[in-house]
Order: C-alpha cells, then structure tokens, then sequence
C-alpha cells in the first residue's frame, strides 16, 4: 500500500518520459544516492572502500559498456577487458606526458582512445553476426594487450613491465585517500549511468534496439547500420575505457597489462549475463554478485572445512558455481537480477493484497 | 461488399507519376523473378499489384525499396532517374514499407517500433540525448506527439505499452502499418496487408488505408490477394505472373481482361 | 639452401601443428552439425578427458582400461549436457546457447580441478617428441615423431569422420537433426540416440586430441587456451565442414608458425597469440562464411 501510483497523474508527454515516473521511486533514488554520497563515505571502513565499493562500481560501469553493446545493440563482445587495458594505459600515457593534464579531462580522452580503438575493431560487425563477432573481439582483446605488452613505450620503457598509475590531483587537490577516491569514481560513474540511461531511452536506444532485432527494417527505415553498430561499439569502448582508467588509479595502482586478461571478459560476461543483459541496474547486480560470490564462497568454506581447504580447490569450486548460475540464470530467469528484481517491485505494488 | 464506397471528391486528385519502373529485370542466381516489368504509380493513388503465387510481387515491391537490386532497368522517382537504390536512400526519398511476415522490433514496445520510424526526423546526436540536451528533449516530445497522432489514428492506445512480440497477428500488422506512417511518408509499400486477418480487421485495415491516401494524400502500393479489397481500394492495378507484366489498367479493365483470367484460374501457358 | 630447408621445417612444424587445432574444431563441428549449437565448452572437455584419462592411469588403470572408461565418462558428460544444459534452452537463440556454453566450459573446467588437482602431468604415449633420426641427418630438417603420429592419427579420424558424415544412414540422420530438429522428428529420426552419438563422438574426439596435445606439451591448464585457437580454424573454414576445417587448421597452423618465426622478432615475438584471430577476422570481412561453409540467405 505504500509503493502505489494512484493519485500520480502524469499531464505531459515529458513526465511520462522520465526515467522515475513514480514518486516513491524518487525518493528511494533521492535516499540511495544520499547514502551513495554522504552516509557510506563516512561509516564504511577503508577496506570496505578500497576492496568492495570502488571495484565494484568500476566494473560496474565496464559491465554498463558490455550491456550497451550487448543488449541493446545485441552484438556479441569478449573483448572488455582489452578495451579496458587501453583505457588505463591511455590515461597513464596522458597524465605522464601532457603536463599538467586536468585527470578528469585525461579519463575523458582514454575513453575516446578507447572507443576509437572499438570502432575500429567494431568494423567486422558490419559484415557478420553472433559467434562470428564474437571471435573477432577476441582478436581486439589479444592483440591489444599484446601491443601494450610488448612495445614498451606504453609503459614508459620500465623494465619491470609494470606501471605505477600517478596520484589523483583535481583542481590541484590530491585525491588519496579512500574516501576521496571513491567520491571520484562514483561521481563519474553516476553521471555515466545516467548518460547512459538517457540514452537507452531515447532514440539511440531504439536506433540500436532496431538494428538488434531487424536489421532490414531499420534500414527501411532509413537507420544507417554501419553508424548505428560502429556508435554502440564507440561508446560501449568508452565506457570499457574510463572503466580501465579508473581500475588503474583508483583500485590497482600498479598495472601490467596481463592484468586485463581474457579471465577478465569473461568475468564480465557473466556479471552481464547475471544482473540481466539489457538493463542498467542489471549492470551493478551483476558486478556486485560476481564481486562478492568470491568472498562467500571464502567464508563459507572457512567456516566449514576450516584451513584445511586449498586456495586452488576454492577457486576451482568457484568456477564451477559461476558456470551453473550461468546456465541456471539462463535457463530459468534469462533477465537476470534486474527481472528479479522489477518482479518484487511489481509485488510491492500490490503489498498487502497477494495478486 | 467489403470496404466502404469511396467518397466520389478526393481531396488529393491524382497527380503526375511519382514512381517509374521501366523494364525491371531481377534474377536470383538460375530463377528469374521478373522479366521487362514496367510501369509507373501516380502520385497520390493506390495502386495495387496483384498476381498468382510466386509472380514476383514482393521481389517488385523490394526493387522499389532497394532491398534487391535488379539486373536490368531504371527507376525513377519524383521525375528523377535514380542510379541505384538503397534501402536508406528510399527512407530518405520518403518511401515507406511494410512487410510480408511482420518486421517489427520483437525487443520494443507499440510505442517504441512506431517512435522508431520518426528515425529520420530526428536530428539530435547520441550526445545530445545522452546529456538530454534541449534540442533532444524536443525531438522527443515531438516524436511521441507524432506517434500518438498515429496510435490515435489506428485505434490502438489501449496497447502502447505493450511489447509487439505479445501481441496478435493482426495488430501487429497494424502496428507495422503505424511505424511506416510515423516517416510521413510520401509513397506507402504495404506487403500484404491484409493477409491472414479475418473480416473485421479487413475492414478496419481498409478504412485505415484509404484514410491514409484521403487525409495525408499519400501514395499508396500495395500487394494483395483478396479481390474485393482490390476492388474496391485501389485506383489502378498491374498483375504479375511469372515474373511478367501481364495486366495494367482500372480494377474493371483488369477483370475483364483474358490474360489475367486465364493466370487466375490456372490456364496452361 | 639452408634457409630453404629452415622454411621447410618450419612450415612442416606449422602445418602439423594445424592438424591439432583441426582435430580440437573437430569436435566443435561435429556438434555444432548435429545440434546446431556451438559448443564453447570444447576446450574444456578436451582438458577435461585428457585429465581423466591420466588421472584414471594414476589411480591404477592400465593404459588400455583406462581409455574405454575415459570414453564412458565423456559419453555422460555429453549426455549431462544435452539433458541439462541444451534441453531446457532449446528454443532460445543462438546467443544464449553460446553463453550457456560458456558457463558450461567454466563447470566443466572446475570440476577437472577440484577433482584433479592443477599440477602439470606428463603423458607417455609411446612416441617420442624428438626428431625424426634419418630426415635430421640426411636432410636437414627437425621434424618431431610425435608430430608426425599426431598427424597421421587425427588424419585417419578426420577421413573416418567424414565418410561417417557422407555415406551413412547414421551420417544423414544427424545431418536431417542439424538442419531442422522436428522436421527430423517427424519422420522419426530417434533424436535422442543421434545426440547420445554425436557427444559420444565429440567425446572421443576430444579425448583423442587432449592425448597428443598432452603428449607434447604436457596436461594442463594452458591446454584451454588451445581450443580457444580452435575458432579462427572454424571460422575459417565453417562451421559444417569437416574437410574445411582440416584445410582451415592447416592454414592456421601454417601462418601461425611462419609469421611467429619470421615476423616475430621484429616484434618481440608472442605474435601467434593473436595472428591467428586477425587472419580470422580479415577472412570474416571477405567470406563470411569460410571456406566450406553454407552460405545462409535470409529471406525479406
């Protein structure tokens, strides 16, 4: 009876457009973001912070990136991680070589350099589809971290192959501790999301949806395919890069390239696959299920076998539970955590009365 | 019998030829799907292409599109020769479509498929939508205010919302129809629209048809198997059999003509 | 001469090292024609039933029990699969049977560790990894005896498959089930003993080229990142073809060495991580379809 749209009458074609139609859900948003930016800064604890939080919403806005290219565009990606190495390494680049270099502007650019690099191994997607597409990521994902790898000047020619990502300095106020760095990162992963979420909703959205599903009609249509697929894999690139800006000096701090492995898609892959491929809010489900299944799955056995569990054991069980609530989310809710989640906020609705 | 009578003053007379088809040729690797097939559509009539199964309707209606391109002839639209079609340069020339076995965005809402066909008059970039720039956030009211218009117009508000994938034939039928108008269109293809719909959603595609061509004076092209509906919605007819131009004429010209008969009712050729 | 000769070795290296990855896409296309599905977790069971195999050799089975039962395992393992993976996704679109797949390679994966363990192990099969004596003295040349059996083998398993494919009632069957599943079922293929047949096969299959990947480089691990190889030689030489893929993995295999050794340097070297996707990708852009593959029209 309290999450109820009677008495909400919506005059105008512009309110029935935004994206929280319902003024209960203002306010749980008004609250959310309140405890986003105010309350979590000051009660969690740095390991919270630095371990939990931060990670999670930087791939969280990387899975963001999949989910753009992959749900809306519907065009298949194994290459996140790739495009998330050339982000870092970008901005490391930028910030080592431009002087004085605003760090906001500098995570701006590497997104460009990323989704530049998208673009072009967004090309293929002209020709071919599904599996095909697929495979070609992978290309994008070995040959980038590859070149990063082996042409040193990417990494400033240090011999330990290793890159130490400089210090935070905005408006030449350094940003070090973990609070300070988490403020950062979810600034600009807000502001992202809903960059994001406007799109979705718009006419870019529907432009990709369209492509997505008939690709004839929406030429019919007058749909440019090459733009409409190259713009999905330009942003989704984008987004991967400012991802792999903020792992490395927000999370990381030292970076080799190797870190972006293909592990690392996959692991995406599957926060996309679980939070709800398509959605938004599906993209922070999923990263955070991925995120924390790792340390349950610790505790758990700890508290179970106690020390005698192997590391390597742990890990391969972990694999396995990520395998199976693959296939499982596919076969029983193929929408993920989002459908779960709109499901209980449709049952609220009708709260108290059952259906 | 079927569609009502026509009111006997247009508001749109009809004009000059919009659409010029001269001896199309189309061939798909042995099949030859249309042979020297020309003909013209005026600007502001219903024309209907009807034929036997398998005479080369759809492959026409998709050489006017773009969609396949023929081997041999020329098309020209608006007076102007074209040297090739593409099927985004026919959105642009304003020619709008729809298909045989529904084309509609499985993934979107009613709405949504039919927002979707405002594609070319929407000007904002993704960066303007993104940022919900001023400019983006016109366009949208203003594409949302069009595609009302269009709901309103085929009576079906009550389904907006609703994902197409769920909806039945003849109202995704219907929803197609509304996402090709939502392009205001100049020349209107329809691919059997009628197919498969009973009586009622006949006449209520009928009635929505010729209220296209009377209130926006669009030129309308349509493939259809249903005599009565021929009859009594178009102004003139071609018939196809076999890839081949076998009838041009008024409805009545058409009935009467031997050839067309004999195609009908299966005479040995 | 000498440089000739050095081209030759290299070339010879590279086009057996192509019949490899031919016999892992193997696996791929066999279940792929059968079912329609590609199965991303190939590499995996690869891994999976080489693992087995020694794992079964080190609990005290001889070699040759120790293959039958191998055998038996994957036959379950498919059938594990086809009852609890692709049934319940059967009408589902192809990019959700992929990422089902791919869930299905991490389970598959996991549970290869957590039952054996990840220490590397050696595979003896009889044949040496050294040069062939007569050609290296004679001639020049360093051609491995195990690369040479290697190729015979999955030679005689390639031809054998695709006699199976072609001439037989069985062959047809599992064709008739790959193009359209309730056409064939209503003219009562039995489509549960044409899958149980088909995993059975890719089973064997991937055991096969889990042995001599191991006998070379040794069981573990890495071996998945073999099969993720595997993909390019599908893409280039289709996804239904049987000699396509032994033309595409000789290919494969032949610039992959070639470039490695006479491109690599100038580079670093590491090139064959990714040249193999690239040649992919530039073949995506001009066939689409591979070399063998069916061309797939849509209809408007």
């Amino acid at each position: 009876m309290f999450y109820r749209e009677a008495g909400q009458f919506r005059t105008s074609y512009a309110q029935d457009a935004q994206i929280l139609p319902l003024r209960q859900d203002r306010w749980g948003m008004a609250a959310l973001l309140l405890a986003a930016f105010v309350i979590v800064p000051y009660v969690a604890n740095d390991y919270w912070l630095s371990a939990i939080l931060i990670p999670w919403l930087i791939l969280s806005l990387v899975a963001l990136g999949q989910n753009i290219l992959m749900g809306y565009a519907g065009q298949l990606s194994l290459g996140s991680a790739g495009f998330m190495a050339a982000g870092a390494f970008a901005c490391y680049n930028l910030i080592l070589r431009v002087d004085g270099i605003p760090f906001i502007v500098a995570v701006l650019l590497s997104g460009v350099c990323a989704a530049l690099i998208g673009i072009v191994f967004g090309l293929p997607s002209l020709r071919i589809r599904g599996l095909y597409l697929a495979v070609a990521t992978l290309a994008s994902q070995f040959f980038i971290v590859w070149a990063l790898d082996k042409f040193g000047w990417f990494k400033n020619y240090d011999p330990s192959g290793v890159i130490t990502a400089q210090q935070i300095v905005i408006f030449g106020h350094p940003f070090t501790s973990p609070q300070e760095k988490y403020w950062v990162v979810l600034v600009i992963v807000a502001v992202l999301a809903l960059a994001a979420k406007n799109m979705a909703r718009g006419s870019t959205g529907r432009a990709w949806m369209a492509v997505r599903d008939m690709d004839v009609a929406a030429e019919v249509m007058g749909l440019s395919l090459l733009r409409t697929k190259l713009l999905a894999f330009a942003i989704s690139s984008f987004y991967c890069g400012v991802g792999g800006a903020l792992f490395a000096f927000a999370y990381l701090q030292t970076v080799e390239p190797s870190a972006f492995n293909i592990d690392l898609s996959f692991r995406i892959l599957f926060m996309i696959i679980i939070g709800g491929i398509g959605t938004i809010v599906g993209s922070f489900l999923g990263a955070g299920f991925i995120l924390l299944m790792p340390v349950f799955l610790n505790v758990l056995f700890h508290g179970v076998f106690g020390q005698a569990v192997d590391a390597t054991i742990i890990s391969a069980f972990e694999q396995v539970i990520f395998g199976a609530m693959i296939i499982m989310f596919l076969i029983f809710e193929p929408l993920g955590l989002a459908r779960l989640w709109q499901l209980t906020k449709e049952r609220l609705r009708l709260w108290p009365f059952g259906n | 019998m079927i569609a009502p009578v026509q009111t006997p003053r247009r508001a749109f007379a009809i004009g000059a030829p919009i659409l010029q088809l001269d001896s199309i040729s189309l061939r798909f690797g042995g099949v030859q799907a249309l042979t020297n097939v020309s003909f013209n559509v005026l600007e502001h009539e219903v024309r209907a292409i009807i034929g036997p199964n398998g005479a080369g309707k759809s492959s026409m209606l998709n050489v006017i599109n773009g969609v396949y391109v023929p081997q041999e002839g020329a098309i020209s639209f608006g007076g102007e020769q074209l040297k090739g079609m593409t099927p985004t340069r026919a959105a642009h020339l304003g020619i709008a479509r729809t298909f045989q076995n529904i084309a509609l965005f499985r993934g979107m809402s009613v709405l949504d498929n039919i927002m979707a066909g405002r594609t070319l008059r929407s000007r904002a970039s993704f960066l303007e939508v993104a940022l919900q720039l001023p400019r983006a956030r016109r366009e949208e009211t203003e594409n949302r205010e069009a595609a009302e218009e269009i709901i309103e117009f085929l009576e079906i508000e009550h389904i907006r919302k609703t994902p197409v994938a769920r909806l039945p034939y003849g109202l995704q039928k219907r929803v197609e129809l509304g996402r090709a108008l939502a392009a205001e269109p100049k020349v209107l293809l329809l691919d059997e629209p009628m197919a498969g719909m009973n009586i009622e959603e006949k006449q209520d595609m009928c009635r929505f048809i010729l209220d296209v061509n009377d209130h926006y004076g669009t030129t309308v092209v349509l493939i259809e198997h249903d005599m009565g509906v021929v009859m009594d919605l178009s102004d003139r007819v071609v018939v196809l059999d076999y890839g081949k131009k076998i009838g041009d004429g008024t409805p009545d010209e058409v009935r009467s003509n031997q050839r067309v008969i004999d195609a009908y009712l299966g005479v040995a050729h | 001469m000498l440089d000739l000769l050095f081209f030759i070795e290299v070339l010879v290296g590279g086009l057996l090292a192509g019949i490899m990855y031919s016999l892992v896409a193997l696996g791929f296309v066999l279940i792929y024609k059968a079912s329609g599905v590609f199965n991303f977790a190939q590499g995996a069971m690869v891994f999976f039933a080489v693992l087995s195999f020694v794992g079964f050799m080190e609990l005290g089975l001889p070699f040759w029990a120790a293959l039958p039962v191998t055998v038996g395992l994957m036959v379950l393992v498919g059938m594990a699969t086809e009852r609890f993976v692709l049934r319940p996704l059967v009408n589902q679109n192809e990019n959700t049977l992929l990422m089902a797949t791919i869930g299905l390679a991490f389970v598959i994966e996991g549970t290869a560790q957590a039952a054996w363990g990840v220490e590397v192990r050696r595979l003896d099969l009889g044949v040496r990894d050294e040069p062939i004596g007569w050609l290296m003295d004679e001639v020049g040349i360093l051609i491995s005896q195990l690369d040479i059996a290697a190729g015979v083998v999955a030679g005689i398993m390639v031809a054998a498959l695709a006699l199976l494919f072609s001439r037989t009632k069985v062959g047809r069957g599992l064709r008739a089930v790959a193009d359209d599943h309730a056409a064939a079922l209503s003219i009562g293929i039995p489509l549960k003993h044409i899958w149980m047949l088909v995993w059975a096969t890719a089973g064997i299959v991937a055991l096969v080229a889990g042995m001599l990947w191991g006998a070379r480089s040794g069981v573990q691990f890495a071996l998945i990142g073999v099969a993720l190889k595997a993909l390019p030689v599908l893409i280039i030489g289709g996804f239904t073809s049987v000699p396509g893929v032994i033309v595409a993995g000789l290919i494969v295999g032949a610039i992959e060495k070639t470039t490695e050794v006479y491109i690599g340097p100038y580079f670093g070297g590491g090139i064959e991580g990714w040249s193999p996707y690239m040649l992919a990708v530039l073949f995506l852009m001009y066939r689409a379809e591979g070399l063998f593959g069916e061309k797939i029209i849509r209809r408007v």
